[in-house]
Order: structure tokens, then C-alpha cells, then sequence
């Protein structure tokens, strides 16, 4: 029976093919010159220059964390290229002036440019290996006050937001990837919501990483003013190499008093082969600061890409009554390895924070929950609840939770429940008397144990991810 | 009931089954024709939970001879979900719980899945809802128990119920019911019995597997089959059922034995 439910979960990846484009590609390795290449090619200002120098010093050193619980062998930091993109006019004035091969792409993954034919009600940034190629409904968002665009546009647009608010949640030398990105990122969505708008629509960005060895390191700021409101959406795929690719991305949230962010992702970078060859490494830091009086930050993250996936989107919760909130599905397969999770910091006074994590497991693969919740010594009357299940399927997969819970001050109140559970023979069986067969049935069990998260998803992206996990499922039964 | 035009249903001759390479099942037979009520009682380890199981399908149970007819098609042809679609109902002794999916979702899936497989009509959320209410009606059941997990945190009683109502969905051809009665109090049990009697007609044929008496004062069989050691040693009416309650089953092993002594 377990071979029908490995049979079940071995799902084809849609998004292997590559785009034969021209691509400008810079040579491998990773000194000062690469990045004071990467900032000229941005006609980037000297401050920023001066950040990416600062953070490749402080990376040189760091080490690579050792304590999650993934394993892959030592990655050569020189046999990567940090810059990669589609040889094209360097501005576009619209949208028909993108290369038709890179509008096909999309429209191939579902990504419509034409704003005519896009998803109402959404705007979409788009990352093609290291640089922006387009982004949707702009200058209706500025109508409004609210910017959207490209880091690098924002780089050079809006320089004084940029420099205020970068290195600001993330500092340069956080963790070891943090610093790799900082160095040599190369580009990235850029939101800002001004005092007192509720964006009109979703912002989404869409990454592509095409070229086979590079790296891709984007780098996210959001930030809603007072009073603002946004809802952001991520996407991601990969062609299927057999080498494997880094990701090290870096994703920093502000919310000022009263203002509101739910960021969500679909993370579907290609996995690996069956037997664990290729995929990528996705290794990113997320983080979002809970700056202003009840602001609210809130992740919702479904995870089912990627050889290695590390990360943890946190919340830093320093704003009186400030909320923060993580939802997570992670689904890993044959050799994928998932350690992710996420870290709540009760700063402020009755913060407050959620956490709801579902990890499956099939095939060979391991996943891991790791989650800190923090209350600081002036957190008075903070609440934490976590929830954190686990599902096995077939009998070769692992599934371990890592909570880590500290706690300063008395008044606080946390609460943390974990289960595990496996589908079991005697499930599909049932489902079976009742005339439904295996495919139907571990689709509902997923279906009914992810319920809690998927509800969190914005409604778009609610049927992008019940497809994902179709198509996780789609296989062949008897 | 007996019906004189009534059609075979299940034609058993012969069956033998394995559990992890033990033989449990040796060489059982059993004929159930279209409106007939069987009742099939015996000691513990007698095959009787198994025989309900084989014929569903379950997996962990190996066919090693005999064969199985069900309206006159090769029962062991049909994977288990398509037993179940040609009308083959099993009330679970232990029903599983399924966390995490509503029962209404499950009954629905459940529902329309048979109905696409006879050409009929599929509901809608809505439309099934009032549907089903109907239905629990009839075993007086919570509506509570639509929103909840498929059997979790249900009392042994309300698994049963929950049995019933699937059986009310689905409205097999032939119903086994595998100790239904077990963990049921006197009251439940008179609310399952009612509502299984409901469900019986001249079309369809019911199978209570049964420890006890008491069940068969409130669904009365047709025929009484006592199994021994992986077989049926006697079939006779429901006087049999009385018989059994007063004097236990040891005479009745030993009057097969001097049968089977004299052949």
C-alpha cells in the first residue's frame, strides 16, 4: 500500500523546461570586483556600494550555520555566477516592449504580462534569473501613492526610502546567507505603501530563475506606513537541472502604527530528481518588523519546492498590541530536506503571535519544524499559540519539530501543541468502502490537514496551491 | 423476508483467506438473495469479521481459494472502491477517524462519487446538505456531526450511527454489517435497528455479523448461520439465534463434528 501512496505523491515538475534566450552572464566567482561590477551594471549610488562591500567583508567572516537538519555537500561559493539577464533594452517603456520569449515563458507558467489578460485585482512584479523584467498595473498603483516596482528602479527612483529602510529588519551581517545577499543581490520587488492607503489590489512577484549556474539573490522591502494596508504575493519556479542552484534571498517587512501586511508565498523551485539529483537551495531570510502600535504582520508560506529549503519567516514583534502571524504548509518528497519554521520576538506589550505549521512527508525526504518564540522581559501581557502537526507518508520519510520557547516576563502566556500522524492503510481502506479510490482520498486527508493554512491564502493563490498539491498527487493508480 | 422471485446477490463457494500467511477463512459457503436478512454469529477468532473484510477487499487479507460471485460477477475482478461503487456496503466494526476531514465533506465525496458511477445525479454542497439531514433524521443524529472530523472524537455509539447514515447515503445492494451492535447502548441500538430496517427492501440484502442475540430482537433475520473455524457448521432459521443465547455454541460443534464423523 505504501508503494501506491509513493506512487500518488511522485508528481511530475511543470516548470522544468528552459528559456533559450540570450543572456548576459557574468563570469563565476565572488570577489570585490564582481560586486563593484554588479552595482556599476545598476548604476547604483556609492551608499549602496558601500553597504555591499561592507556586508561581503562581514561574510567572508562567518561560517554557514551547521545546526539545521538538512545535509548537502560544501558549496563552492566561487563556481557560482552572481549575475545573470535577458540581453534586452535596458528601460521599457511598456509592456510590448518585453521580448516575446519572455512573455511566452510566463504565459507558459501562468504569469500573464499583458495587463489586458492578467488576474484582476493583481499586480505583478517579474524576476527573470537577476533582474526585473516587468511589472504590472504601476501607474495605477501610483495613483494612489503607493510604489511598486523593481529594487533596482527603486534603487534609483527612490533612493532616500531605499536607504532608510534597507539592512534596517535584515542587518547586513545577520546570518551567513543575510550577508551573501546583501553583497551581491541583484534584484527584487520593492513596495511602499504611504500613511493611510489600503493597496486597491494584490502586489505579487513572480521569480524565475533560467540560467544554469547562478545564483539567484533577490532582496524584498516592504513597507506600509501608518494606517496602511497590503497584501503581497510570491511565486517561484526553476528549470529541472541536474546541478543544483542557490537561492539566497532576503525579504524585509516595516509596518508603522497600525498598519497591516500579509505576505504570502508559493515557493516551487524544482526539487531534484527521484533520486535527489539537482534542485535548488533555497535558503532565505524573511523577516518583518512589527515597528508601530497594533500593526499586524502575517506570513503564510506553502512550501513544495526545493532540494534544501531553510528558512524562517519571523516577526519581531515591537510595537504595543502588535500581532504576528505564521502559516505553513511544507511538503517534501523523495530527497527533499526542509528545515523551516519561524521566530516570534514579543518585544512590545500585549503582543500577540500565532503559529500554525503543517509539514508532510513522503518518499525519503525529512522536514523539519524549528520555531522560536521569545518573550522579552517587557512583553507584559503577551500570548503566543503555536500548533505545529506533522504527516508521514510511507514509512521511509522523517518528521522532527524544534521549538524553542523563552520566556522573560510573567504575565506572558504561551502555548504550544504538535502532533504526527501518518495516513495509514486502514484510512485509505475506509475512503475505499465508500467507493472513493486512493488519489481522491490522500487529496482530501492533505487537503483537510492543510484546511487551516490554505484558508489564510489569498484567493488566487488558495487554487494555485490546492492545484500544487493535485499535482503532487497526480499519479498512477491501479 | 424470503420473496419467491427474489435474485441471488452473493454466491460464496469455497472461500479461503490468509491474514499474514495464517489461514482464517477454510472453505466457507454462503448463498444471500435479494431481500434477505443473514445473520452470521460464532465464538471469537470463528472468521466471521474477517469473511466481512474479504469481501470488501481489505488488503491485508490474501484469497487463497473458492470464489465469490456478486450479482453474478467475479466478486476478486473489482478493486475495493469498485465494490463499494457496484453497491457491496461494509459497516465498519471500528470505524477510522479521518482528522482534518469534515464528515460532510466525506459523505458528499462519498455520495457523488456512487451517484457519478450509476449515472446520476451529483449534488452540490447545498443541495446535499439538505439531503443528508433527511437522512440523519431518520437515525436521530446531531447535525453537529457534519462539521466535525470524519469519526473523531465520536463516541462508539455515534461511529455507529455515522455507519448507518453512510449505509442510508449510499443505499447498497448488500449491507454487511460487522458487529454494529457492539458499544451501543439499549436505546442506540433500537434507533440503529429502526433505521436499518428502514433501509431494508425486496432489492437490497442485509448481513449482520453478531455476537448477540439482542440485535436480532430488533432486526429480524431470515437465516441464522453459525460459523466455526473459518466456516458455516449450521444454517437455520431465527429460532436458531435463541438457541444459541441459551445453550452457547459448543453443542452445535459437537453435532457438526458427529456429522461430519459419519460421512
Amino acid at each position: 500500500m505504501s508503494a501506491v501512496l509513493q506512487d500518488l505523491v511522485n508528481q511530475p515538475y511543470k516548470h522544468g523546461f528552459v528559456t533559450d534566450i540570450d543572456s548576459d552572464v557574468a563570469p563565476k566567482g565572488l570577489d570585490e570586483n564582481t560586486i563593484r561590477m554588479i552595482s556599476a551594471k545598476k548604476n547604483e549610488p556609492e551608499w549602496l556600494l558601500e553597504f555591499r562591500l561592507k556586508s561581503y567583508q562581514a561574510w567572508l567572516k562567518m561560517e554557514e550555520p551547521a545546526w539545521p537538519n538538512v545535509h548537502f555537500p560544501k558549496i563552492d561559493f566561487q563556481a557560482i555566477s552572481y549575475y545573470a539577464a535577458p540581453k534586452q533594452k535596458p528601460t521599457l517603456k511598456s509592456m510590448d516592449e518585453v521580448d516575446p520569449e519572455l512573455l511566452r515563458t510566463f504565459e507558459k507558467l501562468g504569469v500573464p504580462l499583458h495587463e489586458r489578460m492578467a488576474l484582476a485585482g493583481v499586480a505583478v512584479d517579474v524576476i527573470f534569473d537577476s533582474v526585473s523584467v516587468a511589472t504590472t498595473y504601476k501607474h495605477k498603483l501610483a495613483e494612489v501613492g503607493i510604489i511598486f516596482c523593481s529594487m533596482s528602479e527603486a534603487v534609483l527612483e527612490h533612493p532616500e526610502l531605499v536607504q532608510k529602510y534597507l539592512g534596517t529588519v535584515v542587518p547586513t551581517g545577520d546570518n551567513f546567507y543575510a550577508a551573501l545577499n546583501s553583497a551581491v543581490f541583484t534584484d527584487g520587488s520593492f513596495c511602499f505603501i504611504p500613511k493611510g492607503v489600503k493597496c486597491p489590489m494584490d502586489l505579487s512577484t513572480y521569480f524565475r530563475i533560467n540560467t544554469e549556474e547562478t545564483g539567484q539573490f533577490e532582496r524584498t522591502l516592504i513597507i506600509a506606513e501608518e494606517g496602511a494596508s497590503v497584501s503581497y504575493l510570491e511565486g517561484c519556479t526553476a528549470p529541472a537541472f541536474s546541478s543544483n542552484q542557490l537561492h539566497a534571498a532576503v525579504v524585509e517587512l516595516v509596518a508603522l502604527d497600525n498598519a497591516d501586511i500579509k505576505y504570502s508565498t508559493v515557493q516551487n523551485w524544482y526539487a531534484g530528481d527521484e533520486n535527489g539529483v539537482g534542485g535548488v537551495y533555497n535558503f532565505v531570510t524573511k523577516r518583518g518588523l512589527a515597528k508601530g502600535v497594533n500593526s499586524r504582520i502575517s506570513w503564510t508560506q506553502v512550501e513544495t519546492g526545493s532540494a534544501i529549503t531553510w528558512k524562517y519567516p519571523s516577526v519581531i514583534l515591537r510595537g504595543d498590541n502588535s500581532v504576528g502571524e505564521f502559516y505553513s504548509v511544507a511538503v517534501t518528497n523523495n530527497y527533499q530536506q526542509a528545515d523551516t519554521g519561524t521566530k516570534m520576538i514579543h518585544i512590545g506589550k500585549n503582543t500577540r503571535s500565532t503559529i500554525v505549521s503543517k509539514g508532510i512527508s513522503a518518499g525519503r525526504s525529512n522536514n523539519s519544524y524549528r520555531g522560536l518564540v521569545r518573550i522579552g522581559s517587557a512583553a507584559a501581557g503577551a500570548r503566543n499559540y503555536s500548533q505545529c502537526d506533522s504527516m508521514l507518508i510511507g514509512d521511509q520519510s522523517g518528521a522532527n519539530t524544534f521549538p524553542y520557547i523563552q520566556v522573560r516576563n510573567n504575565t506572558a502566556k504561551v502555548e504550544h501543541e504538535a502532533s504526527t500522524s501518518k495516513i495509514g492503510e486502514d484510512q485509505l481502506f475506509y475512503f475505499a468502502q465508500r467507493g472513493v479510490g486512493a488519489e481522491a482520498a490522500v487529496s482530501a486527508i492533505i487537503n483537510g490537514f492543510c484546511k487551516a493554512v490554505f484558508q489564510q491564502l489569498p484567493m488566487e493563490f488558495a487554487v494555485e496551491a490546492t492545484q500544487l498539491l493535485g499535482l503532487k498527487l497526480e499519479g498512477s493508480v491501479g | 423476508m424470503i420473496y419467491q422471485d427474489s435474485k441471488t446477490l452473493l454466491e460464496v463457494h469455497g472461500l479461503c483467506a490468509t491474514v499474514n500467511g495464517i489461514e482464517i477463512l477454510k472453505g466457507l459457503d454462503i448463498t444471500v438473495k435479494s431481500g434477505e436478512v443473514h445473520a452470521i454469529m460464532g465464538p471469537n477468532g470463528s472468521g466471521k469479521s474477517t469473511f466481512a473484510k474479504v469481501l470488501a477487499g481489505h488488503t491485508a487479507y490474501e484469497v487463497t481459494g473458492g470464489s465469490v460471485l456478486f450479482e453474478g460477477k467475479n466478486l476478486f475482478e473489482l478493486a475495493p472502491e469498485e465494490r463499494a461503487r457496484a453497491g457491496l456496503f461494509l459497516a465498519f466494526q471500528y470505524p477510522i477517524e479521518i482528522p482534518g476531514v469534515a464528515n460532510s465533506e466525506f459523505l458528499r465525496l462519498s455520495y457523488n462519487t456512487v451517484q457519478a458511477q450509476h449515472g446520476r445525479e451529483e449534488l452540490d454542497p447545498l443541495e446535499f446538505d439538505d439531503f443528508v439531514r433527511e437522512k440523519m433524521n431518520l437515525l436521530d443524529m446531531n447535525h453537529d456531526f457534519l462539521g466535525r472530523s470524519v469519526n473523531e472524537g465520536f463516541s462508539g455509539g455515534e461511529k455507529k450511527r455515522n455507519e448507518i447514515l453512510q449505509m442510508a447515503l449510499l443505499a447498497p445492494r448488500l449491507a454487511i454489517l460487522d458487529e454494529t451492535d457492539s458499544g451501543l447502548d439499549i436505546d442506540a441500538l433500537k434507533i440503529v435497528s429502526q433505521g436499518v430496517n428502514q433501509l431494508a427492501n425486496k432489492d437490497n440484502a442485509i448481513v449482520l455479523v453478531t455476537h448477540y442475540q439482542r440485535l436480532l430482537n430488533h432486526i429480524v433475520p431470515d437465516f441464522v448461520h453459525v460459523m466455526e473455524a473459518g466456516r458455516i457448521i449450521k444454517t437455520a432459521g431465527k429460532e436458531l439465534a435463541l438457541e444459541l443465547e441459551t445453550r452457547g455454541y459448543d453443542w452445535v460443534s459437537a453435532e457438526h463434528q458427529a456429522a461430519m464423523a459419519t460421512v
